[in-house]
């Protein structure tokens, strides 16, 4: 088997479009979060969101490589610019070598919206444009990114709901790991326009501390009221180690367990049994136990039952060992289909720099928090083994370790 | 509406919108070759000719045009029936 490593990152987020400012805001538990006005305007029972700016690419790619391209798409390619970078990794490289992708997304309502809207009014599909089908479907971030970059090995987008990019860097690892990918690159991308939340928003799922759009996301705390809606987009260059170190490419992680499960129950309820196997098969695929482990970023999200579960199945597993704990999403909200890649970013970023991000908002645990050693303030320290969790709709649950390159 | 101003919007969306390099824009330019438009640009540009001159181009009669000059007469034509 071959050990597979990260040897590049990127990321376009609302706490920050580089990894120096990512990095800055998660040590300073600086929130990304923000009210929409237009969310008022439409009736959403919360306005609340994480605020990203869509990137201006008129200029720096071709017109026909934009058309396609769907809100998220666009964050996608500012962070896969970016961690083809920082990962060596240029048209030249992309030209003679073979690299696959699985990326997390698991819709593009507002192309589809749109391009809907066009419909009814003009009732003549020729209006529709050329990039409306690219932009329609689900597998519009793998499509463009494969087409933009030349991507020649496994293509494939993964739709696993807020799980979605956390099982990419999980399938990118297993392709790698069996020889099948020399590199692979994985993450996740979530579109932040008004159309992609209305659904959501119907579900009282969201948080209305409108007043306070920073204190808003407070995962495991006892005052949370729900979870904010958040995206862009986290890519991760995954490659077989011994090709890393062949082409001098720049180490910055390992990527050692990947578990999953599904929970087989109601299509919304999360489950402690179904999150206990997959962070129990991601630490045996990863030969640790549990006391190994120094740092959880938790799926948590600030809805008050799911941290409620998610905090059962951590005590369960980690009650004897009590390895500091805090979710990134009370800074950036609930980045969704982005999560599960963005999250393993930022745990990176942790682990790169020694420091453990704070749980910002977390004030007052609850029954089940209470058992948690979670860090409410930013804790420096070293972190040789980290544990990062997705849970999505439906009961898909993902869990990824991580481990320090010495 | 005037040829010199079908000929200005027409070279203008076909900069801004399609990025066609303005150096290679002239009457006798043929659209795919010297242009570069393809069948995909073909699809945007039915769009952005129904906004800016409200009608919508039909393939069957735009097998004969060939260059710029031929698809502004095209335009003009549509426009004047009107």
């Amino acid at each position: 088997m071959k050990r597979v490593v990260i040897t590049g990152m990127g990321i376009y987020s609302c706490i920050g479009k580089s990894l120096d400012e990512v990095r800055d805001s998660l040590h300073e538990g600086r929130s990304g979060i923000g009210v929409d006005p237009l969310r008022v305007q439409l009736g959403y029972r919360s306005p609340l969101t994480g605020v990203v700016a869509p990137p201006v690419l008129k200029g720096l790619l071709d017109r026909r490589l934009r058309v396609g391209l769907a809100e998220e798409g666009e964050y996608a390619y500012m962070a896969t610019l970016d961690a083809f970078r920082a990962a060596g990794i240029d048209a030249g490289y992309l030209e003679e070598n073979e690299v696959g992708i699985f990326y997390g997304n698991d819709s593009s309502a507002k192309a589809v919206i749109e391009a809907n809207n066009v419909l009814v009014e003009k009732k003549d599909t020729m209006l529709l444009g050329s990039g409306a089908i690219f932009q329609s479907m689900n597998s519009t971030v793998t499509m463009n990114l494969s087409t933009i970059f030349k991507l020649r090995g496994v293509n494939m987008t993964i739709s696993a709901a807020c799980a979605s990019g956390s099982h990419s860097i999980g399938l990118g690892y297993m392709f790698i790991k069996q020889g099948l990918q020399e590199v692979v690159l994985c993450g996740g991308a979530q579109e932040t326009n008004y159309y992609s939340m209305g659904s959501f928003d119907a579900l009282s799922a969201f948080s209305t501390r409108v007043g306070e759009p920073a204190r808003a996301s407070r995962p495991f705390d006892a005052g949370r009221d729900g979870l904010i809606p958040s995206g862009g987009a986290a890519s991760l260059v995954l490659e077989d180690y011994e090709h890393a170190v062949r082409r001098g490419a720049p180490i910055l992680a390992e990527v050692v367990g990947y578990g999953f499960s599904s929970n087989g129950k109601q299509i919304s309820q999360p489950s402690a049994e179904g999150c206990v196997i997959a962070m129990e098969r991601a630490l045996k695929d990863a030969g640790v136990t549990p006391a190994a482990i120094d740092y959880v970023n938790a799926h948590a999200t600030s809805t008050p039952q799911g941290d409620a579960f998610e905090a059962i199945a951590l005590d369960r597993l980690f009650g004897g060992s009590r390895p500091l704990i805090s979710s990134t999403k009370s800074m950036t909200g609930h980045e969704c289909w982005m999560a599960g890649a963005s999250e393993v970013l930022y745990s990176v970023l942790m682990m790169r720099d020694s420091f453990v991000a704070p749980n910002i908002n977390f004030e007052t645990p609850d029954e089940y928090s209470c058992k948690l050693n979670i860090a409410p303030r930013t804790v420096n320290k070293n972190i040789d083994l980290l544990l990062s969790n997705s849970f999505g709709f439906g009961g898909t649950n993902s869990a990824l370790v991580v481990k320090k390159i010495k | 509406m005037k040829r010199e101003e079908i000929e200005q919007i027409v070279k203008t969306f076909l900069v801004d919108e399609i990025e066609v390099d303005e150096a290679v824009i002239a009457p006798e330019a043929t659209l795919k070759d010297d242009l570069g438009i393809d069948s995909l640009d073909f699809v945007d540009i039915v769009v952005i000719v129904e906004r800016h001159f409200g009608f919508k181009i039909k393939a069957e009669e735009m097998t004969e045009v060939r260059t710029l000059g031929q698809f502004c007469d095209y335009i003009e034509s549509k426009v004047k029936d009107r």
